[in-house]
């Protein structure tokens, strides 16, 4: 049964902790490595560490209410420097570790941050370079004094002097720290973390200790995680998601959080852990599955054989057996052995052999790539969430699996899709509480009766299965008043390996049209193994062999839109394939390679108006950037291609 | 490298203690050449001193003599008070001179840690027959350097290429293996011969931070030699400047920056 309350008497981390080095004192909380070896640290040194920090804060003139930033990468002792702060009622601030001073200064300052744990030489510099905007930070803390120790600075400690402090302060006050901790309320706020909003000032999402505790425990619960857990520590502690895999969901349960050694040794590091509890996003699973790709490309004839044959059984019925569906006698036997010589060894060398739980979320997932992990038996699932939610929006449920949903509703959470918009509203035990100073923001996104709009259009399924589409904002209707996503078919035609970027049309026109950029390596080793030559990109996307490549991908895409009655009727009806790559240095992506569709369109208004007639060829004229900065003009006669669509029909289930 | 780090670096409260190498009148021939031409200097304890000049000025061999790679004609050598003509380096090694090479010297084959490791052979006490065995007291023995050399990968942040053989690393990051397997040694001075030598803008910072880190944790002695003036400038105590084997100059970087002679040898004004 999901929960809407805290427990009495367990409704604080604080609390959680003391319970736990009470109760398992000897289990193994956290693991770092560190000089090479992972040294572990069990509940009860866990605890001992964190009240001596959290005495010492005091000591340091830090207040209930107060708020203390956390700086650096996933290190213990900055886990414990949250909850030390927690203990004595002071809210921490996970911060990005990898911003600049500048913007680390913003969230000091609007936090009115009194109190600084940072992991490093690197992220103290920043704190010292921006100290004179923000006269608020009384202290300054480091983890690793490499460096540091010919820092002049007054208000500079190391860790353990401060913990050194605390205890000196417990000698005579043995009970101050049990009683601030009694003092602590599920209301309290827990967590201040800042999400990086694309535009504006960052915001602070003010999250209570009920939000994040109810949010974990119900996540717990819906999917079985025990205090024997483990789990890798090495996405951003800002971010949401880490603060409730590697804390909230760590504490409620008790199980052991372990931290890599560097941002450069994760891998290493995810293989010599070997999580059972995992957390990665799509681009991760894409890149591990391309490198295992590329190296069974090199292997031997017979391996590579060995290889294919399992991947096909596995590919057949390892989705089946892992959902516990019927299978025959026989594929059971082959899937087995393909376990043992194939399956196995692989996902041990990714690390992923003891994994019973991994997540992705964040952006679609390939369909390709997700079926690839579960049908080697890595259960890899899809959610919905948000740092307004305290993560959990949707969760997909064991048995119910699909690449293209976010899954129905997280337990204790509601869901529903505003009529005019589309867009996705929730409401959950884990909706937070207020943006921090910011009312005004507060009131836009949640609405009196505890509704939050979360920004994204999607709709339900017949299976209760949510989908997300497309940013609200960008979510259109055609003329006749069907909905048109781009995005959401943009991302279906960019499954395919041969399309890299893909803008698709439709807004107030009567029917959806595509700009498609081919993937040059793949396209290009398909025209070398069918002998076709080709000099240059612009070529390539003028030989009929290819525009019949992808008129099938993107029939392909038409068939399954059509399977879908809510986006049934925007199916592609005529594309092109231009002759010129999308560049950042044309202004045509950003610079993390997201498609700036107005420019786009102003850019190209020629091929689109050409698109919307009845012509069959099109001129095109681009100005380009050359990689030296010179311009230059593209021209070029474009062919329009047009795609069969299809009767939308109701799904076979 | 950012504000309150060069304030911290530059600060110069260390102590610069005695003489703790004194070179004096040394010569060096290789035949009718003149490689080195009646040299003298000192290097102090705890101070990073650079040896600068054109190309050809005699600064590697400087440092070939220090550690008794080539044995000079004349003049002498007082290492820690005691005076030796003829320094070999192995001798030269066992008491405390560790140095790093202008072409990387690694073991290209070997990984990372094994490199590192080899830069503790003279600490090691057993034979290599224990060794072989690995066992008893040799093992113990192995553990010990093993945790040594942990903590200088932790140094020098090379935790992700431990197991890495070296000849596929980036040639940065081959250099900074190198300093690992001098630091091994628990040098009390180092010889570093052009430690930025092909390096990007950002590899010479670290490289400078690492040597900066090294003078200043572990209270090595370091002379150096390099060509990146903006580097030298910045890192050094104390400059020795040379030019066709003769010493033009030494002191303090301010002054050599402003000595007539320097800037003549490197601005090329004609020798008649």
């Amino acid at each position: 049964m999901p929960i809407q309350q805290a427990p009495a008497g367990m409704d604080t981390f604080p609390k959680i902790l003391r319970d736990h080095a009470k109760v398992r004192p000897d289990k193994v909380a956290y693991r770092e490595k560190e000089f090479g070896i992972w040294q572990a640290y069990n509940w009860s040194e866990v605890n001992d560490h964190v009240r001596a920090l959290a005495q010492g804060l005091h000591v340091q003139g830090v207040k209930r209410g107060d708020r203390i930033a956390i700086i650096g990468n996933n290190r213990p002792r900055l886990y414990w420097a949250m909850a030390a702060a927690q203990a004595i009622g002071a809210v921490p601030v996970p911060m990005y570790q990898d911003a600049v001073a500048k913007d680390i200064g913003y969230v000091l300052e609007h936090a009115e941050i009194t109190a600084v744990v940072a992991e490093n030489q690197e992220q103290v510099d920043k704190v010292l370079e921006i100290h004179d905007q923000c006269p608020s930070i009384k202290t300054v803390i480091y983890c690793d004094p490499k460096g540091l120790r010919k820092y002049e600075v007054p208000f500079l400690f190391s860790f353990s002097d401060i913990q050194e402090k605390g205890r000196e302060f417990a000698i005579g006050n043995a009970s101050f720290l049990d009683a601030e901790i009694d003092r602590g309320k599920a209301d309290d706020i827990a967590v201040l973390p800042y999400t990086s909003g694309t535009t504006g000032n960052p915001k602070g999402v003010v999250l209570s200790h009920n939000n994040i505790l109810c949010s974990s425990f119900n996540a717990n619960e819906f999917e079985g995680l025990t205090e024997n857990e483990e789990i890798l520590a090495y996405l951003p502690m800002a971010w949401i998601g880490d603060h409730i895999f590697s804390y909230g969901q760590a504490l409620v349960a008790g199980f052991a959080v372990n931290c890599p050694e560097s941002t450069e040794t994760v891998l290493t590091d995810l293989r010599e852990i070997g999580p059972t509890y995992y957390f990665a996003p799509p681009r991760v699973f894409e890149n591990l599955l391309t490198t295992v790709m590329v190296r069974m490309e090199d292997a031997s004839k017979i391996k590579r054989s060995v290889f294919n044959h399992f991947l096909g059984v596995a590919k057949r019925v390892g989705a089946d057996i892992l959902e516990g569906r019927s299978v025959s006698f026989g594929d059971r036997i082959q899937y087995a052995l393909g376990n043992l010589i194939v399956y196995g060894p692989l996902k041990d060398t990714l690390g992923l052999r003891r994994v019973h739980l991994a997540y992705t979320a964040g952006e679609a997932i390939g369909p390709e790539i997700f079926d690839f992990y579960r049908s080697l038996g890595v259960n890899l699932k899809q959610l919905y969430g948000s740092t307004e939610a305290s993560v959990y929006v949707t969760i997909q449920p064991n048995g119910e699996i699909r690449s293209d949903t976010v899954g129905p509703p997280a337990p204790g959470t509601e869901v529903k899709i505003d009529e005019k918009t589309k867009e996705v509203l929730f409401k959950s035990p884990g909706v937070f509480v207020e943006y921090f100073k910011n009312p005004k923001a507060t009131a836009e996104t949640k609405t009196k009766d505890g509704w939050v709009m979360t920004g994204d259009a999607g709709f339900f399924d017949d299976e209760g299965h949510l989908h997300i589409i497309d940013r609200a904002k960008d979510v259109g209707t055609l003329k006749d008043g069907t909905l048109f996503a781009p995005k959401y078919i943009e991302n279906k035609l960019k499954f395919f390996p041969n399309v890299k970027e893909a803008v698709a049309f439709g807004a107030d026109r009567d029917q959806v049209t595509a700009f498609i950029n081919l993937d040059l390596q793949a396209v290009g080793s398909w025209a070398e193994r069918n002998n076709i030559a080709y000099a240059s990109y612009q070529e390539l996307t003028a030989i009929p062999e290819i525009e019949n490549l992808l008129k099938e991908n993107v029939e392909q895409v038409n068939a399954d839109l059509a399977n879908d009655p809510n986006v049934a009727s925007s199916q592609i009806t005529r594309f092109i394939l231009l002759p010129k790559e999308l560049d950042a240095d044309d202004g045509e992506l950003t610079q993390t390679r997201k498609v700036r569709r107005r420019i786009v369109a102003e850019r190209y208004e020629g091929l689109i108006n050409a698109l919307y007639s009845n012509d069959s060829e099109a001129h095109m004229k681009a100005e380009v950037t050359f990689e030296d900065g010179r311009k230059g003009f593209l021209e070029a006669d474009v062919k329009i291609i047009d795609a069969q669509t299809f009767e939308p029909q109701k799904k076979a289930a | 490298m950012n504000e309150p780090a060069a304030q911290a670096a530059g600060s110069h409260d260390k102590v610069i203690g005695d003489v703790m190498l004194d070179v004096n009148a040394i010569t060096l021939r290789f035949g009718g050449v003149v490689a080195l031409n009646n040299i003298s200097f000192n290097v102090r304890k705890h101070e990073i001193l650079a040896i600068i000049g054109p190309n050809g000025a005699g600064k590697t061999s400087m440092l070939n003599v220090i550690n008794g790679f080539y044995h000079p004609q004349e003049g002498e050598i007082t290492f820690k008070g005691n005076v030796r003509s003829q320094m070999r380096p192995h001798i030269a090694a066992s008491q405390g001179i560790a140095r790093t090479f202008q072409n990387v010297a690694l073991f290209k084959g070997m990984s990372t840690l094994d490199n590192i490791m080899s830069g503790r052979l003279m600490k090691m006490k057993r034979n290599f027959l224990w060794q072989a065995l690995h066992f008893g007291p040799a093992r113990k023995e192995e553990l010990e350097h093993r945790a040594f050399v942990e903590k200088i990968i932790d140094f020098l942040e090379i935790q992700s290429i431990r197991k890495t053989p070296v000849g596929r690393l980036p040639y940065g990051l081959q250099k900074r293996v190198e300093l690992g397997r001098a630091l091994a040694m628990e040098p009390e001075l180092l010889l570093l011969d052009e430690p930025m030598a092909g390096m990007n803008t950002e590899e010479k910072e670290d490289m400078c931070r690492f040597i900066l880190d090294v003078n200043d944790e572990f209270g090595t002695t370091i002379c150096l030699i390099e060509h990146d003036m903006g580097v030298v400038m910045d890192i050094s105590d104390r400059v020795v400047v040379l030019d066709y084997g003769r010493k033009i100059g030494d002191g303090t970087p301010n002054e050599v920056r402003n000595n007539q002679e320097v800037i003549d040898a490197y601005l090329g004004v004609s020798h008649d």
